[in-house]
C-alpha cells in the first residue's frame, strides 16, 4: 500500500487546480503588463484570480501581492515592517520560538542589522501567551509575528486575540497562515492581522506561488525590484498558471472546508488514538486547538529518520523532526520549545492527513508505524537500556 | 530513496551481526543520546581473533548502516587487523555517505576501538595509551 501522509510537506495538485494550470499555460501565454488583446486576456485572468484570492480572505483584491511562495510572503512582510520600523527608530520585533524558519531566519538576519528580536516561549502545548504578547511590546517595537498554525504539531494560536492588542498598541502585526489557509477559516478582519503569509501548495494548489496580504496602509517595500508588476511591489512577470490554479485550488478549499475537516478529523482521531497504543510515545502539540490534519508523536528510544526510511520502504511518506533529517545538530526547535528532551525529539514522527487519505490507510498506517517503532527499538542500545533499567523513560 | 547508495540501504535493510551478546569478551559504547546516535558493540575473543561481533546502534540510517558495515569487516579477524579499521574504509565500503553522515562512520570506528580497549582492560592487558585516545568531534563537544 502507498500512502501519502506528509501534506503539511506540500499536497497533491487538486485536479481542478491542475486542469486550471494547464488550460491557463496552453491559452493564456499573454504578459499581463501587455498592452495587446492577448495580454490584457491575461491581465483580466489575473485580476479575477488576485479577487477570489481575496474573497477567500475577506479583504479587498488590492491587498493581494502574489510572491513565489509563503517564504518570500513571510520575508517580504517582516523586511517592510522594520524598514519603516528602523526608520521612526522602533527596532524592536516580537515573534515565537516555532516560527518557520521563513519567520526566523529573517529576524535573524534583521538581528545582525542591529534590531532586537524576541521570540517568546510556548507551553508545553505548543501554545503562545496572549499576555506574553502584550508584555513584550515596549514603545520601540514596529512588528509582532505570529503563525497561526504550526507546521510541525500543528498547533493554533491566539492570532486574533495578539492582533487585537496590537492593534490597540499600534504595532503592526504578521501571521503566517502557510499551514492554516484552505485548512481553517481565515479572516484578515477577524485575526486583525497588517500581513497574512500564504502558499498555494499547501492546499492542493501548486508550488513555488503563493500571496501576502497587505493591509491598506500598512508599509510594503519590495525584495525583488524591476518592472511594476504588483503595483510596483513585486517585480517579475507574474506566473498566470500558477496564480489562476492556487485561485482555483483556494476556492474550491473554502467551498468544501467543513466537509474536508470532518472527514480528516475523524481519520486524525482514529490515527492519534492507534498510535497512543505505542508503549511510551507521546502526542506533540495541544489534543484540541490543532489543525484536523495534524498527528506528530515521538517515540522513545528511536530515531526519525531511521523510522522515515523504513516507512517509506512499506510506501509511507511521513517526515520527522530529528536532528539528522533537519540537517543540523539539533533537532526541530519546535519540539524544543515545547519542552522535548533531545533524546526523544530525535525520535519524532510527522504525519499529516487530508481528505483524500482513507480509513484502511489509516489501519495499514498504525500497523506499519507501530512494527517499524518496533524494529527500529530491537536494534537500539538506547532502547536496551530503558527496558533494563539502566536509562529512565521520558514517557511512562 | 537517493540520499544513500545501495549498499548503504543494504545494510540498514539487512544489518548484519545485529543484537546483544551474553558474556561478551569486550563491549564498546559510544556517542550520546542527546546527540540522536549511541552505537554499541560487542565482542568474542578468542587467541587474540574476534570471532562473533554484534551491534547495537540508535541511530539514523547511516549510523545504522555503519555499525553493520564495521562489525562484517572485523568479524573473523585479528585485533590487530580490527584496530586498523578507519572510518575512511567503511565509509568507502558503504559505497560512500553524504558529508553531513561522515560521523556515523567514525562513531563505527570510534565503537570498535573502545570494545577492544574493554577487552584489553578486562583482561590486564598492556596497551599504547596513545592509540585509544577519543576522537573529539564537534558533534559531542556542543552538547557535552
Amino acid at each position: 500500500m502507498f500512502v501519502y501522509a506528509d501534506n503539511a510537506a506540500t499536497t497533491k495538485m487538486r485536479p481542478s487546480a491542475l486542469e486550471c494550470y494547464v488550460n491557463t499555460a496552453k491559452s493564456f501565454y499573454g504578459n499581463a503588463s501587455s498592452l495587446h488583446g492577448e495580454g490584457q486576456r491575461a491581465k483580466e485572468l489575473l485580476t479575477d484570480s488576485r479577487e477570489k484570492i481575496a474573497s477567500a480572505l475577506n479583504c479587498s483584491a488590492r491587498e493581494i501581492i502574489f510572491t513565489s511562495g509563503g517564504s518570500e510572503a513571510d520575508n517580504q512582510a517582516i523586511y517592510s515592517a522594520a524598514t519603516l520600523g528602523k526608520r521612526k527608530g522602533k527596532t524592536k520585533i516580537v515573534s515565537t520560538a516555532i516560527e518557520h524558519h521563513a519567520v526566523l531566519h529573517a529576524l535573524d538576519k534583521l538581528k545582525r542589522d542591529g534590531f532586537e528580536i524576541e521570540l517568546l516561549p510556548v507551553d508545553e502545548r505548543g501554545i503562545v501567551s496572549v499576555a506574553d504578547a502584550n508584555n513584550a511590546i515596549t514603545p520601540d517595537t514596529c512588528l509582532v509575528s505570529v503563525m497561526l498554525a504550526n507546521n510541525e504539531i500543528g498547533t493554533l494560536q491566539p492570532v486574533a486575540e495578539i492582533g487585537a492588542i496590537c492593534k490597540e498598541r499600534g504595532v503592526l502585526f504578521h501571521t503566517d497562515a502557510v499551514q492554516a489557509v484552505g485548512h481553517i477559516p481565515v479572516d484578515v478582519k477577524q485575526l486583525g492581522c497588517d500581513y497574512l503569509a500564504l502558499s498555494a501548495h499547501k492546499f492542493g494548489g501548486p508550488k513555488g506561488t503563493g500571496a501576502l496580504f497587505v493591509r491598506t496602509g500598512a508599509p510594503l517595500s519590495p525584495i525583488i525590484e524591476g518592472g511594476a508588476q504588483e503595483r510596483g511591489k513585486r517585480a517579475g512577470t507574474e506566473d498566470l498558471p500558477a496564480v489562476a490554479a492556487m485561485a482555483a485550488a483556494l476556492t474550491e478549499a473554502v467551498a468544501t472546508m467543513n466537509e474536508a475537516t470532518q472527514k480528516t478529523l475523524a481519520l486524525r482521531e482514529k490515527l492519534i488514538q492507534g498510535l497512543q497504543k505505542i508503549p511510551h510515545s507521546s502526542l506533540n502539540g495541544d489534543r484540541e486547538k490543532r489543525l484536523a490534519g495534524n498527528v506528530s508523536f515521538c517515540f522513545e528510544g528511536v530515531e526519525g529518520e531511521a523510522l522515515l526510511l523504513y516507512l517509506d520502504d512499506f510506501g509511507v511518506c511521513a517526515s520527522s523532526g530529528s536532528a539528522c533529517t533537519s540537517g543540523s545538530l539539533d533537532p526541530s526547535h519546535v519540539l524544543l520549545a515545547i519542552g522535548r528532551k533531545h533524546e526523544v525529539a530525535h525520535g519524532s514522527l510527522r504525519l499529516t492527513l487530508n481528505e483524500n487519505n482513507t480509513e484502511a490507510e489509516i489501519d495499514y498506517l498504525i500497523k506499519t508505524v507501530s512494527e517499524v517503532v518496533e524494529k527500529v527499538r530491537s536494534m537500539s542500545c538506547l532502547w536496551r537500556d530503558l527496558t533494563q533499567g539502566k536509562r529512565k523513560f521520558i514517557f511512562e | 530513496m537517493a540520499l544513500y547508495s545501495e549498499k548503504v540501504m543494504d545494510h540498514f535493510r539487512n544489518p548484519r551481526n545485529v543484537g546483544t551478546m551474553e558474556n561478551a569478551d569486550g563491549v564498546g559504547e559510544v556517542g550520546n543520546a542527546k546527540c540522536g546516535d549511541i552505537m554499541k558493540i560487542y565482542l568474542r575473543i578468542e587467541q587474540d581473533v574476534i570471532t562473533d561481533v554484534k551491534f547495537e546502534t540508535f541511530g539514523c540510517g547511516s549510523a545504522i548502516a555503519s555499525s553493520s558495515m564495521a562489525t562484517e569487516m572485523i568479524k573473523g579477524k585479528p585485533i590487530s587487523e580490527a584496530l586498523e579499521l578507519t572510518n575512511k574504509a567503511v565509509t568507502e565500503a558503504l559505497g560512500g555517505l553524504p558529508a553531513h553522515k561522515l560521523h556515523c562512520s567514525v562513531l563505527a570506528e570510534e565503537a570498535v576501538r573502545a570494545a577492544i580497549l574493554d577487552y584489553y582492560k578486562r583482561n590486564h592487558i598492556p596497551y599504547n595509551e596513545e592509540e585509544f585516545k577519543q576522537c573529539k568531534c564537534a558533534h559531542c563537544e556542543e552538547h557535552a
